[in-house]
């Protein structure tokens, strides 16, 4: 395989969001096509322009919720991803690859849910993907029933291994909280958090508290993608796709099956591929998005993405290197935590506006240009992005 | 008071719930290369094979993870939460699931030794096989 194929091949030149909220009367399709057109007019492109769709299967979308919507009509190509929230970025993977092989030229990437209002996960409302078969039928009986109590054990077993502490996790949770603080967009902006706030919330299912688990929220984000030369002629800083990678867990049937289940080795592998493609490494970035769905998944990114050693990601959280101003900046916009769980989706977005140098001075990393995504989905499914300005 | 969610078993796993009818407890034995694997699958990943057959396990091994859940994330746990969830590792290597039992919430350890037990489902034709502290 050529590692170097899709690098710097592609660019994401179109970026847009709803609002993030708790609570909607709008259908969660309707969510994707605002997203779809804030970032087609932040590309200066229109629907006539868009020759392939990515839907979201978290969402419950198929390319046609788009061709009728948008008027698509010389849709070229579409396909979707089955890998829970690491769908995002592999999605980008998938838009790449058609670019590059001439299947398209302009790629639409919607993605976001009603997850408070609609497809919620914490009562089992979401969309159900076909891997969560063997979980229906021998752990839902013996009530392993939730994300929360599924990565609740991964971060029980990291503990046990490593000695990482609810302080800890409770340092993310206050780090993602300070960071939404500069964010107005941010759902949780204007809702200050402590340490003491994080260990006095309430114990969901050990070692999670409240405060350790992403916000159920409703809302969507777009990308749109192209390939770097055509990106050159389009009004924004064009934001290229230097390097890119997916990877998928191991056995895939459950996430208690991992031999390992404190490492995710699916995103060491999707990072190594990423970082190998655009020539860098973790030195290198100016800043790190973890689409984060709980705080342990952060120091198990940055363990996985090999910032720090395994056992070393708490720590290193809580010395503060993940704050803004820190060694490594972690999720400036407040994350899945404090943001909204946007599937990864805010993460990108975020993403491409520091390197772009467009978001509040408060929260803008000093010549941000290169930044890597990281995204979980599923069973430690996992798919990085690096994502580079044309100078970097 | 509402009960669980039930296996809703295909061609593939009803050998492991009939078997746990009887109450034993099986998994999928690879004729050709011996390998054990749970939960059901078509093929054994070692060697590709399709010939298996139901292999009786020891229904004993250790906590590998767990997590205590105060929130209950269904009706049917509505009364006995905080609930412990254990990942159990059999002494055969294969993984399961379990609740444990309301008198080991608080003694659970990672590594703790556990055993199996059978849970006829009242007013089912299900039999849950569950673990408990050894």
């Amino acid at each position: 395989m050529n590692h170097q194929a899709l690098k710097d091949r592609c660019a994401i030149v179109g970026a847009g969001h709803t609002a993030y909220t708790r609570g909607t009367d709008r259908s969660t399709l309707d969510l994707h096509l605002e997203a779809a057109l804030r970032a087609l007019d932040d590309a200066g492109l229109c629907p006539a322009d868009v020759d392939a769709v990515m839907p979201s299967a978290s969402a419950g979308r198929c390319a046609e919720d788009f061709i009728r919507n948008l008027g698509l009509r010389d849709l070229a190509f579409s396909s979707t991803v089955h890998m829970g929230g690491a769908s995002t970025v592999a999605s980008i993977q998938s838009a790449c690859l058609a670019i590059s092989a001439g299947l398209a030229s302009c790629v639409l990437v919607p993605a976001g849910r009603r997850g408070y209002s609609g497809e919620r996960v914490s009562t089992g409302q979401n969309v159900k993907e076909a891997i969560m078969s063997d979980v229906a039928e021998f752990e839902a009986p013996y009530g392993n029933l939730a994300a929360a109590q599924w990565f609740a054990q991964a971060a029980q077993r990291h503990m046990f291994e490593y000695g990482t502490t609810s302080e800890q996790l409770g340092h993310i949770a206050v780090t993602m909280r300070e960071h939404a603080n500069l964010n107005p967009g941010a759902l949780m902006y204007g809702k200050p958090m402590t340490l003491a706030d994080h260990q006095s919330s309430r114990m969901i299912t050990t070692p999670f508290r409240l405060f350790d688990c992403s916000l159920e929220s409703d809302g969507a984000g777009a990308l749109v993608v192209t390939s770097a030369e055509r990106a050159r002629d389009l009004p924004q800083p064009p934001v290229q796709v230097s390097g890119i990678g997916e990877a998928h867990g191991y056995p895939p049937t459950s996430l208690t099956h991992k031999p390992d289940m404190a490492v995710v080795r699916s995103l060491q592998l999707a990072g190594a591929k990423a970082f190998a493609m655009a020539g860098v490494t973790t030195g290198d970035l100016d800043c790190l998005m973890i689409h984060e769905g709980f705080t342990w998944y952060v120091i198990a990114g940055l363990e996985a993405l090999g910032v720090v050693k395994p056992g070393e990601g708490g720590p290193f959280a809580a010395e503060g290197h993940i704050r803004l101003g820190g060694t490594l900046p972690v999720n400036p916009s407040g994350g899945a935590l404090s943001e909204g769980h946007v599937s990864g989706m805010n993460h990108l977005i975020e993403a491409v506006r520091q390197i772009r140098g467009q978001v509040p001075a408060a929260r803008q990393v000093p010549g941000c240009a290169t930044v890597a995504v990281a995204t979980e989905g599923n069973f430690f499914d996992a798919s990085v992005v690096v994502l580079r300005g044309e100078a970097a | 008071m509402t009960g669980r969610p039930l296996p809703v078993p295909t061609p593939l796993t009803e050998g492991f719930w009939a078997a746990a009818r009887e109450h034993r407890l099986v998994v999928q034995r690879c004729d050709d290369c011996g390998r054990l694997r749970h939960y059901p699958q078509e093929r054994c990943p070692e060697c590709t094979s399709p010939a298996w057959d139901w292999s009786p396990v020891s229904g004993r091994g250790v906590v590998y993870t767990y997590t205590r859940s105060h929130k209950p994330f269904h009706p049917a746990w509505a009364d006995a939460a905080p609930y412990v969830v254990a990942t159990v590792e059999l002494d055969e290597g294969v993984r399961m699931v379990s609740d444990l039992p309301p008198e080991d919430t608080d003694r659970v350890q990672i590594g703790s030794r556990v055993e199996v037990f059978f849970d006829d489902q009242p007013g089912t034709e299900v039999t849950l096989p569950r673990f408990r502290l050894a």
